[in-house]
């Protein structure tokens, strides 16, 4: 029994890394890249307070983040195709997810600009810069500090968002798991399987977070050195 | 005339903060702002360099003539790259070293070469003694030093007037001092100065003409020496002695 196990867990994992690597990742990827861009957008809107528009992403941001985004998923696969506007699952994910997500990234970009201090901004202006110049030397990069770690998190939850794309019969790594319990009924092994995978590729992107954190430098602030270690089982050295 | 502002009004919510200011400044000259608290000392220098949009008011500037209500954003631009302005709270770019911070006004807006920006930069730099500390970040530095950094971004550019809002305001009674010297040294060479400002000491030794306002008017304008010994107005007098009374009573 146990070898049989073993034998079903050694096969199935091969092929959802496979489905992970393959389809996970780059949709996860996709969407997050368009909602980085979408993102931005919406929060510089905000942020220059262009009348009109600013109204129109205020809307945008409280549809979307008072909706369950298994209910958008739905809403735009299965519900659309009613009003003649047919997707494909993958495509259609990528769009539901990268909206949906965008929503809270806008409010993460928006929080960090304006922790910029208006005072610098002045200064930018009395020395001469334009606005292009003192939103690409002095707010974009403190900035872009702030809403690192934020924006990290984003990625690393819709790396298991991924898998409610199932539901829409996108074959992702998680319906591949369905799909092979449905053939062999482990759901304990298979599942405890996927789950560390995910927790696999999270860990990645943890490591990629602190790596950026370390790169992006604090401009002389004294950080706490903190290893990767410590960050990930929240162990401090003593000091 | 170097710079004259003529009759500017500004009103924030309804409330007019400044009621119709005027002043003539000289080149060389150094202009203390004084005045109580609320009275429009900021408000006024902020219209001058268009931080606070007036609603009605002219400035001439270099022969310029420029509408501080309706000025376009060419002519304002055409303005401050003449201008500087220190601020209470320094506004140093926290992304920048110090040498960066006084090489961006040079550099990015005004076209220099870097080799060019960086010699004039550190020039600035070393007149502030801020010279041994290029590389580091606003944040390492003391207050004093950080004002002194932002007094070298504007010199840096050669400016015709530097505007200071209440330099010494945010600084720890300590660290006065080191700015004020810094301030004096340029008003020994000549460097045109508008300064907003609570020290009396600083206005009465250095500077050239005194601005007194009051609840946004202007309550007496003229030489340093008039206002500190001959004050016409009583508000004036009034203020003259409420502060040479603290000022002995803190030195006792």
């Amino acid at each position: 029994m146990n070898e049989h196990i073993w034998e079903i867990l050694t096969d199935a994992f091969p092929k959802l890394l496979g489905y992970g690597v393959r389809v996970t990742i780059p949709l996860m990827l996709l969407s997050f890249a368009l909602a980085l861009v979408i993102s931005i957008l919406v929060a510089l809107v905000q942020y220059a307070n262009i009348k009109g528009l600013r109204l129109i992403c205020r809307f945008y941001i409280w549809v979307v983040r008072g909706t369950p985004l298994l209910v958008q998923l739905y809403l735009i696969f299965y519900g659309l195709p009613k009003m003649g506007i047919v997707l494909d699952a993958f495509p259609c994910a990528v769009m539901v997810m990268g909206l949906n997500e965008a929503a809270y990234m806008a409010e993460t970009v928006r929080g960090a600009l304006e922790s910029v201090s208006k005072g610098q901004v002045e200064a930018g202006r009395c020395i001469g810069l334009n606005y292009l110049q003192i939103m690409r030397h002095i707010v974009l990069p403190q900035a872009f500090r702030v809403a690192f770690p934020a924006l990290s998190n984003s990625m690393i939850s819709m790396t298991k968002e991924t898998s409610l794309a199932a539901t829409i019969t996108v074959m992702e790594m998680f319906r591949q798991a369905q799909v092979i319990n449905g053939r062999v009924y482990q759901p304990l092994a298979l599942y405890t399987l996927v789950a560390l995978i995910y927790l696999a590729f999270c860990t990645i992107l943890t490591a990629g977070q602190h790596w950026g954190e370390k790169k992006l430098g604090s401009y002389g602030q004294t950080s706490r050195q903190e290893s990767l270690f410590s960050r990930l089982f929240g162990r401090r050295k003593a000091v | 005339m170097m710079l004259q502002a003529k009759n500017v009004h500004k009103s924030f919510d309804g409330k007019e903060i400044l009621k119709g200011i005027s002043l003539d400044v000289e080149k060389g000259d150094v202009v203390a702002i004084l005045g109580p608290s609320g009275s429009g000392k900021t408000t006024f220098l902020r219209c001058l360099n268009f931080l606070e949009r007036a609603d009605q008011g002219q400035l001439i500037f270099d022969g310029d003539v420029i509408d501080l209500h309706n000025a376009s954003k060419k002519k304002i631009a055409h303005t401050r790259k003449k201008t500087a302005f220190v601020f209470q709270n320094y506004n140093l770019f926290q992304n920048k070293t110090v040498l960066q911070n006084v090489m961006l006004g040079l550099t990015s807006a005004r076209g220099f070469d870097k080799k060019v920006a960086q010699a004039k930069a550190i020039k600035a730099l070393e007149k502030v003694g801020m010279a041994d500390r290029l590389d580091s970040y606003p944040i390492q530095l003391s207050g004093g030093q950080q004002q002194r950094v932002a007094i070298a971004r504007g010199l840096a550019t050669d400016p015709e007037i530097i505007y200071f809002d209440e330099p010494t305001s945010a600084l720890d009674p300590e660290l006065i001092g080191e700015v004020l010297s810094v301030m004096r040294q340029l008003a020994n060479e000549g460097m045109t100065m508008l300064v907003v400002t609570h020290e009396m000491e600083f206005a009465r030794n250095v500077s050239h003409k005194v601005l007194f306002l009051e609840d946004g008017k202007v309550i007496e304008s003229g030489p340093t020496k008039d206002f500190f010994e001959n004050p016409t107005s009583d508000r004036a007098r009034e203020f003259v002695k409420k502060i040479l009374s603290t000022h002995e009573g803190t030195q006792e």
